[in-house]
């Protein structure tokens, strides 16, 4: 049971990643964005691709995919929401847009086999594929009876500490008052001499960067990389988690994305694997309909 | 352009050729007629792709088990629908915007992932195999429907009902206190939306051999989005229009088949960011006609 728990807080925070990610965009720009999901698998195979295909090690080349997924939020931004804002267009049209850009997203990598257009990026079309082995040392610790991977436990003590650094960044920065002001009142903010939009561009390059770094770990950790990891691994989960916390919410998502962990593994021993794939849905369906703040009740004004 | 060509100088044998393709494109027509009521009743619901399984499995379990005639079967699919479309919309309409959106795509997903995977009925993962399939029969209630019911809800839009609907589309509370009764008229749009969407999924089925699982995820709510947006939805030839050239342009632009998703991807945000307006429904007149939305934005 004690290992069941720990694969529940590991998994969950790799939804935490996602989510914050997914939330943080909702509670600045009031917009979801769907491409996020995405981002998320580009994380994933960037990373891939630099280690596999271009021989690179594993560390420089999850820094520059997490680079190369912040600049794919900049793209977000400049292409589907910022167009959409200079128009005073309904925070649903931004919805749509970004649901283009995961589409092209999505289907660029599942297109790509060797010898097509993409193939520097992507050369298994639809298949999925792992690290080649040993491209992080995995040893594998026995603690009373409990088995622990070291790269899942790397992946808990990086999300754990870089969601500290965000609460802080958020807190206690001028960068994060000025965030906060925007999520609160635009039209305030701008008057007070914030410059609205680099905002909500930092705010898409952040989000994007952590999305893809939720992605290359996933990745690592669960050894499954294809185009569809986003689309059908996180991007309803992570509505889940953060509708589980409350939109906009970033401590809501912190615990929203542990809480579905538990929830999850629990489903898968309880009932088993089909159950678990539907529990996030039914969680997510009777949150919404009995209390649409969220589990945490975020109050609507101070969601950040 | 020998698509084209064909189309009129060999009119027959351009049917014969492409019956599927044509098919496809009627089922579609009459998903984009499925998620025009909503929009036009100012909402964006997601869950056409889970009615249209529930229309599916319906009218192929009942030819798989009970001896009635496949109308029959049919006909129940749709209700069946309809009602679940009734119940689920109770708790969920309640919701609006994205949270309405978001609901509806966790009904879609806990459906498909939580009860046809797991009701042995439905041959759970693996799908059915479908005793009444008749492809080429098939099309023609498919062809006969789509005028049909475009002819019916065109009017619909043009009585009471629709009326209310576009009064709550532009504004819900001006709608209310003119003593709309907006949760009622939403619900009506709503099951109105499920019936439809239920009854492509029964005729679908008649196209195909199989019925699968995962075709009714919220890739294809999304798809069926698309038609909508890109065909603009101020009256219910603009999804349908959307519906057809998105269906028949893989076959037109042959070279670009294999990038069909990233041609869709670019053609959605172009006509998002090109036309969308300043009002606060999901969907306006000037979404057809962009030259309306150059006037000053409003304060709010």
């Amino acid at each position: 049971m004690t290992q069941q728990v720990l694969n529940a807080i590991f998994i969950g925070s790799i939804y935490a990643l996602f989510a914050v990610g997914y939330t943080l965009v909702f509670g600045v720009l009031d917009v979801l964005n769907l491409a996020h999901s995405a981002v998320f698998m580009l994380g994933a195979v960037v990373t891939y691709s630099l280690v596999a295909l271009h021989g690179m090690p594993f560390l420089p080349a999850a820094v520059i995919a997490i680079l190369v997924c912040g600049l794919l939020g900049l793209l977000i931004e400049f292409v589907a929401l910022r167009p959409l804002r200079r128009r005073n267009a309904p925070p649903i049209s931004a919805l749509i847009s970004t649901i283009g850009l995961a589409l092209i997203f999505v289907a660029i990598v599942e297109q790509a086999t060797s010898g097509s257009l993409f193939s520097w990026l992507w050369q298994d079309g639809a298949n999925s594929v792992r690290f080649p082995t040993g491209t992080v040392p995995n040893p594998t610790y026995h603690v009373g009876g409990l088995t622990i991977e070291g790269t899942k436990l790397g992946i808990l003590i990086i999300s754990v500490v870089l969601m500290l650094v965000l609460g802080y960044v958020m807190r206690f920065t001028q960068v994060g008052r000025a965030l906060r002001a925007v999520a609160e009142n635009r039209r305030a903010a701008t008057l007070l001499g914030i410059n609205v939009d680099r905002i909500f561009a930092s705010t898409l390059f952040v989000s994007s960067a952590l999305g893809g770094l939720a992605g290359l770990l996933f990745g690592l950790a669960l050894s499954d990389i294809s185009p569809y990891i986003g689309r059908d691994q996180v991007e309803l989960k992570g509505l889940a988690v953060i509708v589980l916390g409350g939109m906009g919410s970033i401590p809501g998502a912190v615990l929203g994305g542990y809480l579905l962990g538990l929830i999850e593994v629990f489903a898968f021993v309880r009932f088993g694997s089909n159950v678990e794939a539907g529990v996030a849905f039914a969680a997510l369906f009777l949150v919404l309909v009995l209390r649409p703040q969220g589990l945490f009740g975020a109050r609507l004004r101070e969601r950040l | 352009m020998d698509f084209f060509i064909q189309l009129f100088t060999d009119p027959v044998g351009f049917y014969n050729q492409h019956e599927l393709l044509i098919a496809q494109i009627g089922i579609n027509a009459i998903l984009a007629i499925s998620i025009f009521v909503t929009f036009y009743s100012g909402q964006l619901t997601l869950a056409n792709a889970g009615f249209m399984a529930i229309g599916a499995y319906t009218t192929v379990i009942m030819s798989l088990y009970l001896p009635t005639p496949l109308p029959v079967d049919m006909l129940v699919g749709a209700l069946l629908a309809a009602a679940i479309g009734f119940l689920v919309g109770l708790p969920v309409l309640r919701l609006r915007g994205v949270f309405l959106a978001i609901a509806t795509i966790g009904f879609v997903e806990a459906l498909r992932l939580g009860v046809i995977l797991n009701v042995p009925i439905t041959g759970e993962g693996q799908g059915l195999k479908n005793p009444s399939a008749d492809p080429l029969g098939g099309i023609l209630p498919i062809l006969i429907s789509v005028p049909i019911l475009t002819y019916l809800v065109w009017r619909l839009t043009h009585t009471r009902l629709g009326q209310a609907w576009a009064a709550i589309r532009e504004d819900e509370l001006a709608a209310s206190s003119n003593g709309i009764n907006v949760p009622a008229y939403k619900m009506v749009a709503f099951v109105i939306s499920a019936l439809v969407a239920g009854y492509a999924g029964a005729l679908e089925t008649h196209i195909n051999f199989f019925v699968d699982p995962t075709e009714y995820s919220v890739t294809r709510t999304i798809q069926i989005l698309t038609f909508a947006v890109v065909g603009g939805t101020t009256n219910v030839i603009g999804p349908i229009v959307g519906a057809v050239f998105l269906t028949a342009l893989p076959e037109i632009v042959r070279q670009f088949a294999a990038y069909r998703d990233v041609v869709n991807g670019i053609i959605l945000i172009l006509v998002i960011t090109l036309t969308s307006s300043d009002r606060l429904a999901v969907c306006t007149p000037s979404m057809t006609c962009p030259w309306k939305s150059r006037k000053a934005p409003s304060s709010a």
